[in-house]
């Protein structure tokens, strides 16, 4: 078996948000970079089809040169093959991510043979579009199934889970080579080890110029939401506050 | 003339689809245009009445055959993707939904236009400006639409989803051919939600830890408490990574969204990526040690302490208030 699996580079966030002074970029001078927690699932996912079924995985990302650190960690948790897609870092519009990376995978399926399953997150997690997954499928003429909960592989079928609406699971398949998008919680990613780690620097990153067909969902600023400017009402400290948390108990109605 | 995909159960229009239809005619009031609506299944017919007291003038249902079927992704895209063809629409709307998403990013993939999922707002105009969320939107980004069809998701509750008149929408029927390949992957299975048990999402009380819970075991005296209080049980990120807790309790932007009377958070920092997951609480109760950690500033209420002093007392307080 063949599988890809699709990440992005994104900023790692913690209690607030700071913007640059230009208000085109979250400021990340004092935090790091992560992949959006749903791919770090669908890395994980990739590894376990692969430990399940033999073959090979690939990961690919589009990003700027430094997202060789997202594709290290891919391959520190057993990916075997790493791919950038590599650009200036300014933003590529969810269309144009998706027609280099459909083009990436033609490139990679011309020497490898075809992918059985390419592996995305649902949606990434800073501008949260979608719709990369469902599109590269469209462009490959690939069935596709997005918000995987759980995912196995059967004499060729993929047997998708995921959340039904109003609660509840649906089940839907899909014959291989297909296209399917993970959502966080199809598993619970492992930590590298330290000789996956060594293994990761070791390898190779092969690298691509992609060309670039011009954004049409073009980012103007971004603009932090309006804050509520609540100010907490402190009922206490420790233990005695207790009596207090359930006069607010009965205030709003909950016992 | 704005067109709204709308998503059904079979009965009426689902909440998120009565709020993008909430958030279509506002744009069709700025634009002076009129709203339809677009629904697959001949089981769709019974979404009228409501959509007509939402605001839609038309309804077109694509029905017959395999339209009829369950849920089928990349045939419903194709069905939307031919009435925005055919029906000629200056902007298409989605719900917010799963669903939602999908279709609209099957039609758009289709017709090779861009998609812009989760608007909040819209200024019909050359260029076309529309702001949307990011990071599950904690963050907002305004952008410009370059496409001659504008196909927009709606982040839920951008708008409220409020009747407007008691106004009739008519059926008309909508034909179109789609592809049998694209029915191929449809869902085959479906499981009901467990019942008995009080859901996540739908809880009236949910009773949160994080990091400062400690581990599997110190999330006891929290089920205690959510259990005395009729609601549920849930959680930060770190504490799914961990593997403490399923991820089915996670409160985030990658788990539920919550929207209780109260949130009790307890030990957890305020990670935007839970405060997304929880911003639909109306009230919200921290306990902490630190009454500097940012969900402090989201608070209505704080204890500032131990949780594992101030949670036992808590359950002891209202057993004794209980009697």
């Amino acid at each position: 078996m063949r599988v890809l699996v699709c990440v992005k580079r994104v900023p790692t966030t913690g209690g607030t948000i700071t913007l640059t002074p230009d208000a085109q970029e979250i400021d990340t001078r004092f935090s790091g970079w992560t992949v959006s927690p749903h791919e770090e699932c669908a890395v994980e996912e990739a590894v376990r089809l692969i430990e399940a079924h033999g073959g090979s995985s690939t990961v690919l990302t589009l990003g700027p040169p430094a997202a060789e650190e997202q594709l290290r960690d891919a391959l520190a948790v057993g990916v075997d093959d790493a791919l950038l897609l590599e650009t200036d870092g300014s933003e590529w519009d969810p269309q144009e991510t998706a027609a280099a990376i459909a083009e990436a995978v033609r490139g990679l399926e011309g020497t490898g043979g075809p992918f059985d399953v390419a592996l995305f997150g649902n949606e990434a997690a800073d501008t949260g579009g979608y719709q990369v997954g469902v599109r590269v499928a469209h462009a490959l003429g690939r069935p596709c199934v997005t918000g995987a909960k759980g995912l196995e592989a059967r004499d060729g079928t993929l047997v998708v889970r995921r959340e039904a609406p109003g609660g509840g699971v649906e089940v839907l398949e899909a014959p291989m080579p297909a296209v399917v998008t993970v959502n966080e919680g199809i598993n619970l990613p492992r930590y590298p080890s330290v000789p996956g780690r060594i293994r990761a620097k070791k390898k190779e990153v092969a690298r691509v110029t992609p060309q670039r067909r011009g954004p049409r969902l073009r980012k103007r600023r971004l603009l932090l939401p309006e804050d509520e400017g609540k100010r907490a009402e402190v009922l206490g400290h420790g233990p005695e506050a207790a009596e207090r948390v359930v006069e607010v108990l009965r205030s709003v109605g909950v016992l | 003339m704005i067109l709204v995909f709308v998503d059904h159960d079979g009965g009426g229009p689902d909440e998120p689809s009565l709020q993008a239809a909430a958030f279509g005619r506002r744009l069709a009031e700025r634009a002076g245009e009129a709203l339809q609506a677009l629904a697959v299944g001949s089981d769709a017919r019974g979404a009228v009445a409501t959509l007509g007291a939402h605001g839609v003038s038309v309804l077109h249902v694509a029905e017959g055959g395999e339209r009829d079927g369950a849920y089928a992704p990349r045939a419903w895209g194709a069905v939307l993707a031919r009435a925005v063809e055919r029906l000629g629409p200056a902007i298409v709307l989605a719900p917010g939904s799963d669903r939602g998403q999908e279709v609209l990013a099957h039609a758009a993939a289709e017709l090779d236009l861009p998609m812009a999922a989760n608007c909040v707002d819209a200024s019909p105009g050359d260029p076309f400006v529309l702001l949307r969320q990011r990071w599950g939107g904690s963050l907002l980004e305004e952008a410009e639409l370059d496409a001659p069809v504008k196909l927009l998701s709606v982040a839920p509750h951008a708008v409220p989803a409020e009747p407007v008149d008691g106004s009739e929408a008519e059926v008309h029927r909508f034909e179109t051919r789609v592809d049998p390949e694209a029915f191929g992957v449809r869902v085959v299975d479906r499981t009901e939600p467990e019942r008995g048990r009080v859901s996540l999402a739908e809880a009236k009380v949910v009773v949160g830890g994080g990091r400062g819970v400690g581990g599997p075991e110190g999330f006891r005296i929290l089920e205690e408490l959510a259990e005395l209080l009729g609601g549920a049980v849930g959680c930060s990120r770190v504490v799914t990574s961990a593997g403490w807790r399923p991820h089915s309790d996670q409160v985030g932007q990658t788990g539920t969204r919550i929207a209780p009377d109260l949130y009790i958070a307890c030990g957890i920092s305020g990670a935007t990526q839970h405060m997304v997951g929880c911003r639909g609480a109306k009230r919200l109760l921290v306990i902490n040690k630190d009454p500097e950690a940012p969900i402090v500033s989201h608070a209505d209420w704080v204890v500032v302490g131990d949780l594992h002093e101030v949670l036992p007392a808590v359950v002891a307080a209202v057993r004794r208030a209980r009697g």
